[in-house]
């Protein structure tokens, strides 16, 4: 069946079969290898990318059920060797990833949930940890990323219009209470 | 708060030791690593694996016609088309015994063969592949590979598997007995527990476990018919290790012919350090086709394919005096080492554990004997902390349960019987020579740090709102640094396990830095950079990394056992020394003063006394890349390698507590805090050690709360998909509390002890001790791992384990 759809802002046209995954257009037909597999059964996270603005596991989602939609992937977050986005880069500053896989599934959902509170109160960190159930990672045992996304929220309060500075400090010194913590 | 103890070798005070950002997350954070999945090289072909649905069984016929009809494929494979193809070897023999393998034709042990032709072992036992234009043709393919088998009967523990008239797995292997393996000293360790006047004893079961990388494995083959030669793209800890094996071992084609290549690796945690059929297969049917062949595994097809960790069954007592010392440990131990001995798995199963199980404690009397049997289950493998944590969790158990026998504190109890500083080096009668340690510096900074003093008012608190709060202490240490040729060889390890490094100082001041190991997510580049900048005096930004191809590299072993900061970090050091030497010799003649008067420091020469008369870093490289003036004793250019193996291995150690609430109405345990203490010497980069203290932590506690690989009476893993094996998520875990104490290794120049996977040994002990601890009043003194939920209702309501 014939299919358009807008991948990181860019129109997409092809023809696929019935029962193709969302996931093996991107990596397959598309060639955006940053959306990765990790599992048959919807668990890890690896695959998710956002769908009209919402974070979605790609392995989940049909091809032909997203036509007409706006697919946006990791590679669309920046451009190559360009700057990195305000959470990728608290997550840098925090080593929220090691090995690497589960990362860029990760930054999908997580620029999600630091995008929709930015307007009010930060997430707390069981906020954050719950927001983060649907992304396994075996590597960091999730303490650098949910630092990573306090950080996050923090830096981008601090950045706001005037009016939003006390939830930013607030949210500073939460990131810095979590630093000394570490060895 | 950092402790500090020891005297510090001489280690540069310039970049390491610094928590810098790791180089390797940009690329990482945004999604632009390559890793075997992400492969795409032109014309590939994609392979399927037909993995045995039954666990054992003689296969009558296989019918593969109408699987080559199918749209696409281009070729069906089975055990026929390979006889000429080795078994993959298994090359650690548990040392000094007689231990029974399947038959290699090198006279070697033997494990698998790449592909099963006359019994399956296991569900998930190769028996066919298919070849097709896409991996959905491949799979789909496999359906219609049609297979006739006789079912044999199955067994699935290995304390059954050694009982009389059970199924036999390998007609070389007697009654499934790979080996049985001692260490330490019986007579004595039985005449103290018959002696003592406390004895107390358990039957433990540490569970079998799945890693669970998030990467799937996979493979590439690119057969190259004009030159004859191989590349093998895979998911590996070790390229050199598996090239060497693959060649000589397994296709029998000379070293020089097989280029292996680690791209970058999605998580290991030890099973990716094994050799697997598909690594084999891809290279064959690339060969056969013309064409380069990927293969990719899904998650089930992992948990039904790569090796598994754990899965002992323990009977272990432990003797002692009335007023709290440690005189005896015995410990006997059913290894479960699945369907074939995978590469390193005996090895993992015996020594790893057994000469580890004293720990932190000084005991005048220890033994462990261990029976390796084969089952019809996924062979065995090392897991994050592999050996060690089955040790620490039989040591921590018995001396809380100790502890409880005598009325003692269980802090107090261990604390008495902590080797003394004074005693390092310090011989654990089990083959182990602990290098350095301050235990009891490290173990008071947890107590103190836990707020241990504070429990039993945290207790009476925690019960007014319905939970009963328990604390539980383990303390560990973990051989790593895997590790001196010589003493390996005598634990039975056929190959040499030293690491290499190569430095080379590029005409304008910029080095190349290029080791033998390969990460899996440890951020080597950043690390080894940070070594060679430190010992050279440069900007570690002007260091390049590389790794990972063989074509590239120096020789090593690889990532595995918390080894590559202290093994292929001091190779860099060491190399970089002799960069540094050598630039002294060069220096006296372009300054044109004696040797003796050259000072290297800075990143820069200059004549002792007159810092006028000075080269700079890049105006040396340059001056030796010319190689004008230089005498006939200097040879031009800065390239160095070094070839590292230590003299023994480091011993790592550390102390975790573990506080957890139980919910009275549901039973369900919950860690509020964990605190930990551990000791890896000299750290190269405190940020990246965070990242993989944590992740060891949450890694352990996984093990001690929700993860089992489940096999029913037929053998078949019930656990076999994410969604039946639970890992732990991010709501799991609560922050930890953590520091460390730093007692360096006299073992390498850097004093650096192995650090990746060590905080991944005591979790499950200091786990299940809280949980004990919280249920002792109602007479609970051991209870079984994955501690679920509904095992501590039955508890609670006096329903015995």
């Amino acid at each position: 069946m014939d299919i358009t759809l807008k991948v990181n802002g860019r129109p997409e046209q092809f023809s696929a079969q019935p029962n193709e995954l969302l996931v093996e257009r991107l990596r397959d037909g598309l060639g955006l290898t940053g959306t990765k597999v990790g599992c048959d059964t919807g668990q890890c996270g690896t695959c998710v990318v956002r769908l009209d603005g919402r974070s979605v596991k790609s392995c989940l989602v049909l091809t032909a059920s997203a036509g007409g939609s706006e697919v946006a992937t990791i590679e669309g977050e920046t451009t190559r060797g360009g700057e990195l986005t305000g959470l990728q880069e608290a997550l840098r500053q925090e080593h929220g990833t090691q090995c690497g896989f589960c990362t860029p599934g990760m930054v999908m959902a997580l620029g999600e949930l630091v995008d929709s509170t930015a307007g009010g109160a930060a997430p707390t960190e069981a906020e954050i940890r719950e927001w983060l159930t649907g992304n396994l990672c075996r590597c960091t045992g999730y303490h650098s990323v949910v630092r990573g996304v306090q950080r996050a929220c923090a830096v981008a309060r601090a950045e706001a219009p005037a009016g939003t500075a006390e939830s930013a400090a607030v949210a500073a010194s939460g990131a810095a209470a979590q630093e000394v913590r570490g060895t | 708060m950092t402790a500090v103890t020891g005297e510090a070798p001489a280690v540069g005070d310039g970049v390491l030791g610094q928590p810098l950002d790791s180089r390797e997350d940009p690329q990482l954070l945004r999604g632009e690593a390559t890793y075997v999945a992400d492969i795409d090289l032109p014309g590939t072909a994609h392979m399927a694996i037909l993995g045995s649905p039954v666990a054992h069984a003689k296969i009558l016929s296989i019918e593969t016609k109408a699987a080559e009809q199918l749209p696409g494929v281009l070729k069906v494979a089975t055990a026929a088309d390979f006889t000429d193809v080795m078994p993959l070897p298994c090359i650690w023999i548990p040392g000094g015994v007689e231990s029974h393998f399947p038959p290699h034709p090198y006279g070697l042990p033997g494990a698998r063969p790449v592909l099963t032709g006359d019994t399956v072992r296991h569900v998930g036992d190769p028996i066919a592949v298919v070849v097709a234009e896409t991996p959905r043709q491949a799979a789909a393919a496999l359906a219609a590979i049609a297979v006739e088998y006789e079912p044999l009967p199955v067994v699935t523990r290995a304390d059954e598997a050694l009982a009389a008239g059970a199924p036999q797995l390998h007609e070389a292997v007697p009654g499934n007995l790979n080996a049985y393996w001692t260490c330490g000293d019986k007579d004595r360790a039985d005449a103290a527990i018959a002696a003592a006047e406390v004895t107390v004893e358990l039957d433990l079961v540490n569970q079998r476990t799945i890693n669970s990388p998030i990467e799937p494995r996979g493979a590439v083959g690119d057969y190259d018919a004009t030159t004859g030669e191989y590349t093998l793209y895979a998911s590996t800890q070790g390229p050199h290790n598996h090239r060497f094996l693959l060649s000589a071992l397994v296709l029998g084609i000379p070293f020089n012919k097989l280029r292996v290549i680690a791209p970058t690796v999605g998580g290991s945690f030890g099973t990716k350090g094994y050799l697997y059929p598909d690594m084999a297969l891809v290279l064959l049917l690339s060969k056969a086709l013309g064409r380069p062949v990927k293969w990719v595994d899904t998650r089930t097809g992992l948990m039904n394919s790569t090796v598994q960790g754990r899965d002992h069954r323990q009977h272990v007592t432990l003797a002692g005096t009335r007023d709290g010392r440690i005189t005896a440990v015995r410990c006997t131990s059913y290894a479960n080492l699945g369907a074939y001995p995978s590469t390193i798995g005996p090895g993992v199963a015996t020594a790893l554990m057994g000469r580890s199980i004293s720990g932190m404690y000084d005991i005048d009397a220890a033994f462990c004997e261990v029976y390796a049997a084969f089952t019809n289950t996924v062979s065995l493998g090392a897991q994050r902390g592999s050996g060690r944590a089955e040790a620490a969790f039989l040591m921590e158990r018995l001396v809380d349960r100790y502890a409880s026998e005598i009325g003692m504190d269980p802090a107090a109890v261990r604390r008495r019987n902590l080797v003394p500083k004074e005693k390092f080096p310090y011989d654990n009668g089990l083959g182990w020579t602990y290098d350095s340690g301050n235990y009891r510096l490290n173990f008071d900074r947890a107590i103190e740090l836990s707020g241990y003093a504070d429990m039993p008012a945290r207790k009476a608190e925690a019960r007014t709102r319905g939970k009963r709060l328990g604390v539980g202490l383990a303390t560990y240490v973990a051989i790593c640094g895997v590790g001196p040729s010589t003493r390996m060889s005598r634990e039975g390890m056929l190959g040499g396990t030293w690491e290499s490094a190569n430095i080379r100082v590029h005409p304008t001041g910029e080095v190349t830095v290029i080791v033998g190991s390969a990460s899996t997510g440890q951020s080597h580049g950043t690390v080894f950079a940070q070594v060679a900048a430190d010992e050279l005096g440069i900007d570690p930004d002007t260091v390049q990394v590389l790794e990972g191809d063989t074509q590239k590299a120096p020789y090593g072993q690889g990532t595995y056992g918390s080894r590559s900061y202290s093994m292929a970090a001091p190779a860099v050091a060491l190399t970089a020394r002799k960069i540094k030497s050598k630039l002294i010799r060069a220096g006296a003649v372009f300054l044109g003063v004696p040797e003796d008067k050259v000072v290297y420091e800075g990143g820069r020469v200059h004549e002792e006394g007159n810092e006028e008369n000075s080269k700079t870093f890049a105006e040396l490289a340059m001056a030796m890349w010319y190689g004008w003036g230089l005498p006939a004793e200097i040879e031009p250019a800065l390239d160095e390698t070094t070839h590292f193996d230590p003299p023994d291995f480091n011993y790592p150690f550390g102390t975790h507590v573990a506080v957890v609430e139980i919910d009275e109405l549901t039973g369900e345990t919950e860690v509020v805090s964990y605190t930990a203490v551990d000791d890896a010497g000299h750290i190269g980069n405190p940020k990246i050690v965070l990242g993989q203290i944590e992740g060891s932590i949450t890694h352990g506690l996984g093990q001690a709360l929700m993860e089992a690989a489940v096999y029913d009476e037929q053998g078949l893993l019930v656990s076999s998909d994410l969604t039946r094996y639970a890992l732990p998520r991010a709501a799991d875990v609560p922050f930890f509390t953590l520091d460390k104490t730093v007692t360096p290794s006299p073992h390498n120049p850097l004093g650096a002890k192995g650090a990746g996977e060590i905080a991944t040994v005591p979790p499950a002990a200091a786990v299940v001790n809280a949980v004990v601890d919280a249920l002792s009043d109602l007479g609970v003194q051991h209870i079984d791992m994955p501690v679920t939920p509904e095992k501590v209702w039955r508890r609670l309501r006096g329903e015995a384990q």
